[in-house]
């Protein structure tokens, strides 16, 4: 029966669509065999989340050990829903990075490349779909070392400084998550997420000291894996300085598997009264999303290279995602998991965009790109579409996610905060607008005078995003409904 | 129990603890890199003891399952330490690997000189 093996498939091919391609070394085979894994994971990812809608939770055994001794994979709402959104990332990406790989990266290194965007794949789907706590620092770790190679492969010599600071700092933090899990498991004598739940309800430790401690360890650790402000420092240069598709996949999927990892802890394992009602987590979370948000906009205004703008962007979006977490209520968490979907659209969407405009221009500095729009109007219009999606236009995605926050905000009475997020979304209209008017109002000049449309290949991905974007933001009844499910699950499926 | 007692009874915490900030120290105050990989691994290393000594019984065995072998130490932290190990190899490798390369690109791993010269740039 194949149907009851999905889980381990979805992991196992691509880890050894990733041996493979290291193996075999050649560019071509290489790009087939993560193209075929790449557009399997979708179809894998979506009948799990078929199944977990009809019929409940799925609980997987590793090597048919039963749990808690054995590692559990587990499926519920919240986590078939982010599985899916990885995979058709993933899927969206390999037929764009034909092009783009063979531009930014060397002949002899492009197998090696595909090789490390399977087990980066392979180690986010990883984390998200285990039901483990030490197994999660595992795939934590594969999908970590993929991404300080695939960085370090970026043209400028600074990729290596901003990998060397990443593999610095994100090792510290999964360190971090490790000694809080070796906590948890010194007081439970387990690992499984819902058995430490359990023994942590029965044992009545959960205002304990090492308890605490863990929880505190797990939230700096994943905080720097999330780049939850001020521990954002790494991302602004990694994105920067990263190849176009690793800077595309990563924007879309790395920070958001990381937050879904910090909310299980939140909700399945410490509960939501310890975390938010006991203890001020939700008060802090609430703080460094709101200065996450203001800061990393502000910087991203005065930014001269388009893809460090949009990675200071990324850092403000996720203080709006974290933001709705903080909210502590069902609206609020709506709303911040349907922007981890969205963003992740709007984010894929305008890093293609911009690798397509890297391709053909040859540059992404602001001043090098003055006159673009007229030269690759599809390319730009996909842009200022995906664009006026991150700024929350009503009748995009970006609307939709506002809308929850702003209501989750009303719900738990703190109406300014409403008028922070309306702030910071005014913010986003200026730094994206700076480009924007330079791109179309400008004469063009430099690299920008001879680009031309970057090829169908990286085109139609770009679109389907962009489409995306306005599609569910007509009718967010798709995206909006599972993550209010997935926030139901995750509050209430736990007490 | 007295303050000092507790200190005793729990140091091989207070050794893997004092030796994790140490670690956390060198990878902050200093700036050569090779330096910093060799923080992060004191680092990720006291974490590994901070598991292994709740595994530990007074007086317990190995963890055989035969006769004579009754009261034995818990299995489970060595091979998460094991699993843990190997992380812990591969990082300083990609680590080291990329200080190779960063000193072919820049002629130096000095983190200072290598700013002070971006400002020039």
């Amino acid at each position: 029966m194949i149907e009851a093996q999905l889980p381990a498939l979805q992991i196992v091919l691509p880890l050894i669509g990733a041996t493979l391609c290291a193996i075999i070394d050649r560019p071509r085979i290489a790009y087939v065999i993560a193209l075929i894994t790449s557009v399997l994971m979708p179809v894998i990812a979506a009948s799990l989340l078929v199944q977990v809608l009809s019929e409940g939770s799925i609980s997987y055994a590793m090597g048919g050990w039963a749990p808690p001794i054995g590692i559990e994979y587990r499926i519920d709402v919240a986590n078939a829903f982010v599985l899916l959104l990885l995979s058709v990332i993933a899927a969206l990406i390999m037929p764009y990075a034909a092009r783009s790989v063979a531009a930014e990266i060397p002949d002899n290194k492009q197998a090696w490349f595909y090789s490390m965007y399977l087990l980066c794949l392979a180690g986010l789907l990883g984390i998200t779909i285990t039901g483990d706590a030490f197994n999660a620092f595992v795939f934590l770790e594969i999908s970590s070392l993929s991404t300080y190679v695939m960085i370090a492969m970026g043209k400028d010599r600074r990729a290596l400084l901003a990998a060397f600071q990443y593999l610095v700092m994100g090792t510290i933090g999964a360190t971090f998550y490790v000694v809080g899990v070796g906590l948890l498991y010194t007081m439970t004598g387990t690992l499984n997420f819902a058995d430490i739940a359990m023994r942590i309800n029965e044992l009545d430790i959960a205002s304990s000291r090492p308890v605490l401690a863990a929880l505190a360890f797990i939230t700096v650790g994943l905080g720097l894996k999330v780049a939850l402000f001020p521990l954002h420092a790494w991302l602004p240069n990694a994105y920067a300085g990263a190849p176009s598709v690793t800077t595309a996949f990563l924007a879309a999927t790395a920070t958001k598997v990381a937050v879904y990892l910090l909310l299980r802890f939140f909700y399945t394992i410490f509960g939501f009264e310890v975390v938010f009602e006991l203890h001020p987590v939700g008060e802090v979370l609430l703080v460094l999303s709101i200065a996450g948000m203001f800061a990393a906009s502000l910087v991203a205004i005065f930014q001269e290279d388009i893809k460090r703008m949009l990675a200071w962007s990324s850092v403000a979006q996720i203080g709006y995602i974290t933001l709705g977490v903080s909210l502590a209520n069902a609206t609020g968490l709506t709303g911040g998991l349907v922007h981890l979907f969205n963003h992740a659209m709007i984010k894929g969407g305008l890093f293609f965009a911009v690798g397509g405009i890297a391709l053909m221009a040859g540059g992404v500095k602001i001043s090098d790109l003055a006159g673009i729009g007229r030269r690759m109007p599809l390319t730009m219009a996909a842009f200022v579409i995906a664009g006026l999606s991150l700024v929350g236009v009503p009748g995009t995605v970006g609307f939709v996610s506002k809308w929850y926050l702003v209501l989750g905000a009303f719900e738990a009475g703190l109406w300014w905060v409403a008028f922070l997020i309306l702030i910071t979304s005014l913010m986003a209209v200026v730094y994206l607008g700076r480009f924007v008017e330079i791109a179309y109002f400008r004469e063009p000049a430099g690299g920008a005078a001879t680009a031309t449309e970057p090829p169908l290949s990286m085109l139609v991905p770009t679109w389907i995003l962009v489409i995306a974007c306005v599609a569910f933001g007509i009718n967010a009844e798709l995206t909006a409904g599972t993550a209010g499910l997935a926030a139901e699950v995750l509050i209430e499926g736990l007490r | 129990m007295g303050l000092i007692e507790e200190i005793i009874h729990h140091y091989n915490h207070w050794v893997s603890i004092f030796l994790m900030v140490c670690g956390l120290y060198i990878v902050v105050a200093r700036g050569n890199m090779v330096k910093k990989l060799v923080g992060l691994t004191v680092f990720q290393t006291a974490v590994f003891l901070l598991y292994i000594t709740p595994g530990k019984i007074l007086g317990g065995t190995p963890p055989i399952i035969a006769e004579g072998f009754e009261n034995y130490a818990n299995p489970l932290p060595h091979v998460l330490i094991l699993t843990a190990i190997v992380v812990g190899v591969a990082t300083l490798a990609v680590g080291l690997a990329l200080v190779v390369r960063i000193n072919e690109a820049f002629g130096t791993i000095e983190e200072e000189e290598i700013f002070e010269r971006g400002e020039q740039e």
